[in-house]
């Protein structure tokens, strides 16, 4: 049961991430119209690779079937083999739509039939069956069915809707009763392809018409496969006095063979106005179709929109809302008494004041100061969830793609309950997929080859969560073959991303199954192979202020570790100052900071530094030589020497002196101005100014590139 | 016909007028410390705090190679607004004095004469006007500070 329940938040997740997913690719689309960059196709690309991979993961075969045709034409475009047309956009446009359809109907556990999905099928399979290169021709695209108008079911191949018939009488008092039709027949159209055809015949000449009285009936042709409580439903509040009959139109065999009606039937116009066409009547026919028109636009403009509303909406008041622990609102309230208690103490103070209590003056604000951090590190508590809501979705995952990869593979979990903000925790669940896809995919070999390695069939995949420092560091291992350097190596030269004539370290040829298109797969799958992925997987986790590191050990395995702050919003700083400049500095990535003896300073080549400290050799980092500015002193004994670790790597940073260490709201320098190297952000200090914060990995990056670079620290 | 007016802040800028679309103008604030941003360009000046976001300050007379006047009572930061990727952004640009709002009729916007080698690039002017028999030079501010911040 409890399997089930799992499985439900899942499943709810992946529907999150499609409506996601087709939302990205609709506004890749209206970029694309107007000409198409790289950039926007590999978006709309990556889209449509999630969605296709994680609807075969979840069995939803009709989704991932025809989104695969969708990415194979977007993969040709992409590499340019292909021209963005319009006419060829306008199908994707149509195929987001479908996906949508399908993943609604998925989600609303109905079977995935989609009208149009076949229609489109062929549609696209003609697009790339047509010469690659050549710019599409433009007759097949013109039958293309429109996806939402019934004459798409005028494919022949496409099995015709099941749908429903339905005569809509209403009283003449219809309007009276506060009963929109418009609005019931907008209703219906969330159901699916609606056509609507009214009967004026009892439309009265224009004298002796009342305007507040409905003159009109309709007979409604939907298609799909609802259930006719559904469309009872849109006629909830109108009165008993109209009639409404509802007809469930024959399937698709005895449509053909016995009834007329079918759905896509043309507007038969035989019920239409036969009386005298007196002017009265003619206009009251112009209104009719006024009336009856309306929908039709509306059907093709609100059902590519309209069915995406209630998912996405969803998807916004999740993102939006949050369970949070009742314990962690309690110590709020605690910390919120406390603080009350404080400040009557202090507003005591103030109505008797007296010199001789400046000692309880001094108490009552190191009170009010512990109960503002109190209070502080509560509230971010609450934005704090454990990490086992990214890892759940894993053992199910890793059970049915190992199954569909012929793989054995035992998955386990450790350090689930590590806390991570909200936001990290959302940005980092798709990163994590594609890792963990990407291990049992290239890492863990077949159960044969693991035996003729001489391991164990079964392949461990090890998913650890914990804190370090200030970080939390999230590994994903596995024990399989290791990153095939060689191979990577051949792969990338292939694709230019390496010089023939280069000759890169281990370590930057793993950095380069983080280059955008890079994949050594050697067939596209189901699963992955086409490059996307590792590039989005280390924006997103940069994005987040969080590193990957890559590790592996040939015929042994491979670990991937992602190291990511705690939260986005706060930092424990240390502020330090050079020349006039302050600056704020993680006080987590502080080791030490000392004052170095001028002995135990040593130049390599004669320009890059050193620090002896303690049988260690730091290079020094000067910060105003880097950022350009005035110190006090450029003789580093008369400075201090702030030791700090990056990726593994120490530094010293010479500074002139250190102030206080405070914590420090962390403000983007990018929402108006731009990422700037060595910085992380900035913050705003007591006194109103701005203090820039240093990003440690940056800097350290930015200087080898700069002075250090002949010496290899990392050895 | 109703003619068509647009209204423009004229400010000093090395002894030179200039004025910029007033819809691009948040606010008007006085000189305050500037925090230093490296790896930005000189004319960049750095960053202040504006009612907690940080904003970057650009000196316009630096930009145009004006020279270095400095700064007195009279010098504030003119706050704008751009259009940029992702919604506005919020960007101060440092002049020598705010002089006044101006009503100028689009027909009376010249288009500019081709500066000889003159120091702002042409495509930042959007025409020449004529006040109270003083030429000035109207930005396409928008322009001039999104080029001044660009991303990289």
């Amino acid at each position: 049961m409890s399997d089930d329940l799992e499985m439900d938040e899942i499943l709810k997740v992946f529907f999150e991430e499609c409506a996601e997913g087709l939302q990205a690719m609709e506004s890749g689309l209206l970029t694309l119209d107007g000409g198409g960059d790289r950039d926007t196709i590999d978006t709309i690309f990556r889209a449509a690779h999630s969605i296709k991979g994680g609807a075969g993961m979840f069995g939803f075969m009709e989704i991932s079937q025809f989104t695969h045709a969708v990415e194979t034409l977007l993969d040709q475009m992409r590499a340019g083999k292909r021209a963005v047309t319009p006419d060829a956009v306008q199908v994707l446009f149509q195929s987001v739509d479908v996906m949508r359809e399908m993943t609604n109907l998925a989600e609303a556990r109905k079977p995935i039939v989609s009208p149009n999905a076949d229609a489109l099928t062929s549609l696209l399979a003609q697009i790339l069956a047509q010469p690659a290169g050549g710019t599409a021709q433009a007759t097949p695209m013109a039958a293309a069915p429109a996806p939402v108008a019934p004459a798409a079911s005028a494919a022949p191949p496409e099995p015709p809707a099941v749908g429903w018939c339905i005569d809509f009488r209403p009283h003449t008092s219809l309007f009276k009763t506060c009963n929109d039709p418009l609005r019931i027949f907008r209703e219906l159209e969330t159901l699916g392809p609606l056509q609507a055809l009214a009967h004026a015949e009892n439309v009265p000449p224009l004298a002796d018409m009342d305007p507040t009285q409905c003159y009109l009936s309709w007979r409604l042709t939907l298609a799909g496969t609802m259930q006719q409580s559904q469309i009872a439903e849109a006629f909830e509040w109108v009165d008993a006095n109209s009639s409404i009959d509802y007809q469930p139109l024959a399937p698709p065999a005895q449509t053909t063979a016995a009834a007329p009606p079918a759905p896509p039937a043309p507007l038969t116009p035989a019920p239409l106005a036969p009386a005298p066409l007196t002017p009265a009547v003619a206009v009251a026919v112009a209104v009719s179709v006024a009336v009856a028109d309306p929908p039709l636009p509306i059907a093709s403009a609100t059902v590519a929109s309209a069915p995406a509303a209630p998912p996405l909406a969803r998807a916004n008041v999740d993102a939006g809302s949050f369970r949070v622990a009742t314990e962690k609102v309690d110590a709020l309230i605690n910390l919120v008494g406390e603080l009350v208690i404080t400040q009557s103490m202090l507003g005591r103070f103030s109505e008797h004041y007296d010199p001789g209590n400046l000692e309880s003056l001094r108490r009552g604000l190191s009170h009010l100061t512990r109960n503002t951090r109190d209070l502080q590190e509560s509230v971010l508590k609450i934005r704090m969830l454990p990490i086992s809501f990214s890892f759940n979705r894993f053992p199910r995952l890793v059970h049915e793609l190992s199954r569909k990869l012929g793989k054995k593979v035992e998955l386990r979990l450790a350090g689930e309950s590590t806390e991570l903000d909200k936001i990290v925790l959302e940005k980092i669940g798709d990163p994590l997929v594609h890792l963990v896809r990407n291990s049992l995919d290239h890492g863990l070999e077949t159960p044969e080859n693991r035996r003729a390695a001489g391991k164990s069939e079964t392949g461990i995949l090890e998913l650890n969560a914990f804190h370090e420092g200030g970080s939390v560091i999230i590994e994903v291992k596995d024990d399989g073959a290791g990153l095939n350097t060689a191979r990577i190596l051949a792969k990338a030269r292939e694709r230019g991303l390496v010089d023939p004539d280069v000759t890169p370290t281990t370590e930057q040829i793993y950095n380069l199954i983080f280059a955008p298109g890079f994949s050594t797969a050697d067939t596209v799958s189901d699963v992955s192979g086409r490059g996307v992925g590792m590039d989005v997987v280390r924006r997103n986790i940069n994005d987040l202020g969080g590193h990957v590191y890559v590790s592996s050990n040939p015929g042994r395995g491979s670990a991937i570790r992602i190291r990511l702050p705690l939260t986005l919003a706060i930092l424990e700083g240390q502020m330090l100052r050079v020349g006039p400049e302050t600056y704020v500095i993680s006080l987590v990535s502080i080791i030490e900071t000392v004052q170095p003896r001028r002995a135990h300073v040593q130049s390599i080549a004669g320009r890059a530094e050193v620090f002896k400290h303690r049988d260690e050799y730091l290079p020094i980092i000067r910060l105003h030589e880097l950022f350009e500015i005035e110190p006090d002193s450029r003789d580093v004994s008369e400075g201090l020497l702030v030791v700090a670790e990056s990726d593994g790597k120490r530094v010293a940073i010479l500074v002139d002196e250190l102030l206080a260490q405070q914590q420090v709201v962390i403000k983007s320098l990018d929402t108006n101005f731009r990422q700037v190297p060595g910085l992380a952000g900035a913050t705003i200090h007591g006194d109103g100014r701005v203090a820039l914060i240093l990003d440690v990995p940056s800097l350290v990056g930015k200087f080898l590139e700069g002075a250090g670079a002949a010496i290899d620290f990392a050895a | 016909m109703v003619p068509q007016h647009e209204q423009y802040v004229s400010f000093t800028l090395g002894g030179e007028q200039y004025g910029a679309d007033i819809t691009r103008v948040q606010e008007i604030k006085g000189w305050d410390t500037v925090t230093r941003v490296p790896y930005t360009p000189k004319y960049v000046l750095g960053v202040v705090n504006l009612r907690g976001a940080i904003v970057p300050v650009i000196d316009l007379r630096m930009r145009f190679g004006l020279g270095h006047v400095p700064f007195e009572p009279t010098t504030v930061i003119v706050v704008i607004r751009v259009a940029a990727e992702r919604g506005e952004r919020t960007v101060g640009v440092v002049v020598d004095a705010v002089n006044d709002v101006h009503d100028i009729p689009s027909a009376a916007i010249q288009p500019s004469p081709e500066l000889l080698g003159g120091s702002i690039d042409q495509v930042f002017i959007k025409g020449i006007a004529t006040l109270d028999g003083k030429m000035v030079i109207l930005l396409d501010i928008e322009k001039l500070v999104s080029s001044s911040i660009g991303s990289d």
